[in-house]
């Protein structure tokens, strides 16, 4: 083969890998993803043993703690109602507090919702100001 | 506190074009000095002795930049050859071609050196 | 004096349309003079830049409530350190900080080009501007740092106690030196395009400020990880939160484009991949700007200001449309001037390095932005989390580590199997005794951490040879003793020796990230005083709790009214090894409705983290008190609805009391975690090899050494 047919055939080759590596990717970050839901919409939605990454407002007057677990609810951003109460365990950030916007992932079990560890994101109150990054871990 | 603000502004603004405006005011008073002469008003704007050395001036700099990067290459061969990245045949064909280019942007330097020398100094 | 600031970014767009004009009319028809008002005005808009940010500074350090941003982010209580620096803590003054940076190092690489590349500096001229009029209108519409209200409140609502750490102060502006930095590049990149002279000069030009801007978005990286490591109380350094990861990006492809350069000069090889790697540093710059302030992304950074996220798409979209249509067109002028030989060869090492570099960049950014593209694609808005980022990034740095101690001993063109063996036996022998260290000590559970301990090994092993044959060269060549070969070869070679402790740092950080990812044991539980819980082969003990009163005018640094904490005492083995002092600080809040007591404490609450770093291993305790323990409950209401608001902290000194006699149950975070401190080491080798790379020769040595090569050039040719 010559010098330039080689090439090609290189080239070819590289990007070809590149192709299926990148296809690879993007399909599994489909499933491995988690769709973010309000209150209502988890409600509506939520199938058991899907995880959901839950967004809203929490409820005031809702927070329980019970040795390693916190109780509370979350309500719509926007109001209007819907509540969805969780158990939560694991690391609870600073800024957490009621009224504050937080990230959670939940899944379904019966007809209650349990917090996933560790993955609670609580957004800062105000304007700009720096908060912590997530507290996801590796657990 | 509103007039100290505006004094403020306007020195502010005052120092600004003056520093801004520099260069426009030099090249008007050149050409003003030159248009006094005929034979210079007549010379292309890229003739302009200013031109000229300008060019001169980054012609040098570019060959200086280059000498710079061959001596820096031909002294990474050597050390990549002792070190075992080159093999004997490639470093010796490679450090040929290198002290060659090298030889080539000194004449060039020399050159223009040469060049600047005998070309008429303006005022 | 607000007048005076917001007059200041009149002015300074008027210098930005000005100079955007003068130089591209300069370098259109050829009128150098015009071309050098341009850069004038680079050098104007950064003095009326630092006369603006003198304004603020000063308006924060003599506590001008009429200011907006002072009255939001500061207050008379705030230490002076943190009020000179909650400059930066506001969406409008972190856009001021971005412009007046942008400025200096603008006029910086005017300044050191203004010999040089007319037309390029020109037509970068005009972009840098056009960026610095892009940040700067952004102040004049939407977010202005200089209004006023009047009349001017009596006290600011005070830096968030957050922030209240020296590393987190320093951190915006090391990263934002870091993102302005790589837009030098960019705009030289289209310049050097634009003018359709892309030859070598623009790049020697530049690589000093890739350079500088990939050093700085590093530290900047690097100290936001430790402060969330030893400041915040989650205990990890590394959350693959939105934010990092659009820092991350432009570092990665700024590393790619260091190592690809060295192609370029010397083989002439990967103009098109050079150029569009630089382009695409600075906008991947700029979109780390926009995601950090426009909460397009569930990030916990939620800078809000929804209005700028359309300039900033705008911005982007043109970058983007505009480099690949310079690319494109200009692609001719690219060619190379030498193709590749073997693919086993360090041309196809650096290769595969930039290319496991882009390949991380694109994981981490399609995670990144996934929320956005998954509601594009399906409707639905779905995030990805760490165990994604993980499954797909840790295999490349796997590679990345190897290759960092393949590349720097591969042989140039085409690798035959003699000298691969006499490059490899050292690093692959280095590797497999680290191998057979490690399964002796029984270091085999986790294989990951394994595999990236073995290439670390074969990193050491590779740039040691390196080392000690360079020496060898050197005294074969110039017959110095071995340390002063050394030191001399060093000296000589600074780019490529510095460049091997960069190596060298980098395999040590990844070691402590393995180490400290895969062996750690944490624990989450409620203790008692008297209690103790076992941490790995730690055992702690919960000895008596502490509370520390500091009232509203404190010289304390943080200013909290009331910290809770606990004493631990750590043993191992029936041996004390430390004890530990975590606590949580209450901070005031404004809120009235918690009561005059109430809100004495109410505010954020922020954790101080106890840590004890050592070279093995880190032990990291965080406590959260029960403060809304019955009792404690009690005594705010009762101190609410009795006393008078200007002696509500006789009621916080009971609680105090009380907590301190009967303390109810705490929770605790403990972490042992091995090896941590390697990453900060890992940091500072990178840092020091960054620093010998970069450093300048003096130029009386450089003189000396250009005389003996140019005779020496001339002896060479003579003889051949």
């Amino acid at each position: 083969m010559n010098p330039s047919r080689k090439r090609t055939v290189r080239l070819v080759v590289a990007l070809s890998v590149a192709v299926v590596l990148a296809s690879a990717l993007i399909y599994t970050s489909f499933s491995a993803a988690s769709p973010a839901l309000t209150p209502s919409q988890l409600l509506r939605q939520a199938q058991p043993g899907r995880s959901y990454q839950l967004t809203g407002t929490v409820v005031a007057g809702s927070v329980h703690r019970e040795g390693s677990v916190l109780d509370f609810s979350v309500e719509d951003r926007a109001g209007g109602g819907s509540e969805v109460a969780l158990a939560y365990t694991g690391v609870v950030p600073d800024p957490f507090h009621e009224g504050r916007e937080v990230i959670v992932s939940v899944e379904k079990q019966g007809d209650r919702f349990i917090g996933e560890e560790n993955s609670l994101i609580t957004k800062c109150p105000s304007k700009y100001k720096t908060a912590p990054p997530s507290e996801n871990q590796n657990s | 506190m509103d007039f100290l603000i505006a004094i403020l502004t306007l020195a502010l603004l005052a120092l600004v074009v003056a520093v801004v405006g520099a260069p426009l005011r030099r090249a008007r008073k050149l050409r003003v000095a030159g248009a006094a002469a005929p034979e210079d008003a007549r010379q292309p704007r890229s003739e302009t002795p200013a031109a000229v050395a300008a060019r001169d001036t980054r012609r040098r700099d570019e060959l200086e930049a280059a000498r710079e990067a061959k001596y820096r290459e031909i002294r990474d061969a050597e050390l990549d050859y002792r070190t075992g990245k080159l093999s004997r045949e490639d470093y010796q064909a490679i450090d040929a071609d290198l002290r060659a280019e090298a030889i080539e942007i000194l004449n060039r330097l020399e050159e223009l050196s040469a060049e600047r020398g005998s070309r008429p100094r303006d005022a | 004096m607000a007048g005076l600031g917001f007059a200041c970014l009149l002015l300074a767009l008027l210098v930005c349309a000005y100079g955007i004009g003068a130089s591209l009319y300069g370098v259109r028809t050829g009128r150098v003079e015009f071309s050098e008002s341009g850069r004038r005005s680079v050098y104007a808009l950064a003095g009326i830049l630092t006369c603006a940010f003198i304004v603020l500074e000063v308006a924060f350090l003599g506590n001008d409530f009429a200011f907006n941003t002072v009255a939001d982010t500061s207050s008379r209580t705030t230490p002076a350190f943190y009020r000179a620096a909650a400059v930066w803590s506001s969406q409008e003054g972190s856009l001021l900080l971005w412009a007046w940076l942008m400025s200096l190092w603008s006029s910086l690489a005017l300044f050191l080009t203004r010999k040089r590349m007319r037309d390029v500096a020109a037509y970068a001229t005009a972009i840098m501007l056009g960026f610095g009029g892009f940040f700067v209108a952004l102040m004049v519409f939407y977010a202005n740092p200089f209004g006023t209200t009047h009349p001017a409140p009596a006290e600011g609502a005070g830096l968030d106690p957050l922030l209240r750490f020296p590393t987190m102060m320093i951190h915006p502006p090391m990263l934002y030196s870091g993102y302005t930095l790589c837009t030098i590049p960019l705009a030289f990149g289209m310049g050097a395009l634009l003018a359709r002279r892309v030859d070598a000069d623009w790049i020697k030009a530049i690589r000093r400020f890739a350079f500088a801007a990939w050093l700085f978005l590093g530290m900047g990286i690097l100290l936001g990880a430790r402060w969330s490591y030893s400041e915040l109380g989650w205990g990890g350094y590394w959350g693959w939160d939105a934010v990092e990861n659009a820092s991350l990006m432009p570092w990665l492809t700024g590393t790619a484009f260091l190592h690809s350069l060295m192609i370029q000069e010397k083989r002439g090889m990967l103009k098109v991949w050079n150029v569009s790697l630089v382009l695409a540093t600075g906008t991947l710059a700029i979109m780390g700007t926009f995601l950090v302030r426009s909460g397009i992304l569930n990030s916990i950074h939620a800078f809000g200001g929804q209005t700028l996220g359309v300039p900033f798409v705008c911005l982007i979209a043109v970058l983007i449309a505009g480099s690949i249509y310079l690319v494109v067109s200009r692609r001719d002028m690219l060619r190379s001037e030498h193709r590749l030989d073997s693919w086993l060869s360090r041309e196809a090492a650096f290769m595969a390095n930039n290319l496991v570099l882009v390949a991380l960049c694109f994981v981490i950014f399609w995670g990144t932005y996934f929320p956005l593209i998954s509601e594009a694609l399906t409707g639905q808005e779905a995030s990805v989390g760490p165990p994604w980022f993980d499954r797909y990034t840790v295999p490349l740095a796997l590679i990345l580590v190897l290759l960092s101690g393949i590349g720097p001993v591969i042989t140039w063109r085409r690798a035959t199997l003699a000298n691969a063996r006499r490059n490899f036996l050292v690093p692959i022998a280095s590797a497999l005794t680290a191998l057979l260290i490690l399964e002796i000590a029984g270091v085999t559970q986790k294989p990951l951490a394994l595999v990236m301990f073995c290439c670390a090994a074969f990193v050491f092993g590779s740039i040691g040879q390196e080392f000690f044959r360079g020496a060898r060269a050197r005294r074969a060549m110039a017959g110095e003793a071995a340390p002063l070969a050394l030191l001399a070869l060093v000296r000589r070679n600074r780019r490529r020796y510095g460049g091997y402790i960069v190596h060298i740092g980098i395999a040590v950080l990844f070691v402590g990230v393995a180490a400290s990812s895969s062996f750690q044991h944490a624990s989450e539980l409620g203790l008692s005083p008297g209690q103790s819980t076992r941490v790995g082969s730690y055992d702690v003990r919960y000895v008596k709790p502490t509370a520390t009163i500091t009232p509203k005018y404190d010289q304390e640094h943080t200013g909290s009214t009331l910290a809770l904490g606990a004493v631990l005492d750590v043993t191992k083995g029936g041996r004390h090894v430390t004890t530990l002092y975590p606590s949580e600080g209450f901070y005031a809040s404004e809120e009235a409705s918690q009561g005059s007591v109430g809100s004495l404490i109410g505010g954020q609450p922020v954790s101080h983290v106890a840590l004890d770093g050592g070279i093995t291993r880190d032990i990291w305790a965080a406590i959260e008190p029960d403060v809304e323990a019955p009792a404690l409950e009690r005594i705010i209401k009762t101190g609410n609805s009795t006393l008078p608001p200007e002696d509500g902290i006789v009621a916080i000194a009971y609680l105090a009391r009380e907590y301190l006699k009967h303390p109810p149950q705490a929770q605790f975070h403990f972490e042992v975690s091995p090896l941590v401190m390697w990453i900060w080491l890992g940091g500072f080798i990178v840092l020091t090899g960054a620093l010998i790379a970069i450093w300048p020769a003096p130029s009386a040595v450089r003189a000396r050494v250009f005389a003996r090569s140019r005779a020496r050039a001339v002896r060479g040719l003579a003889r051949a």
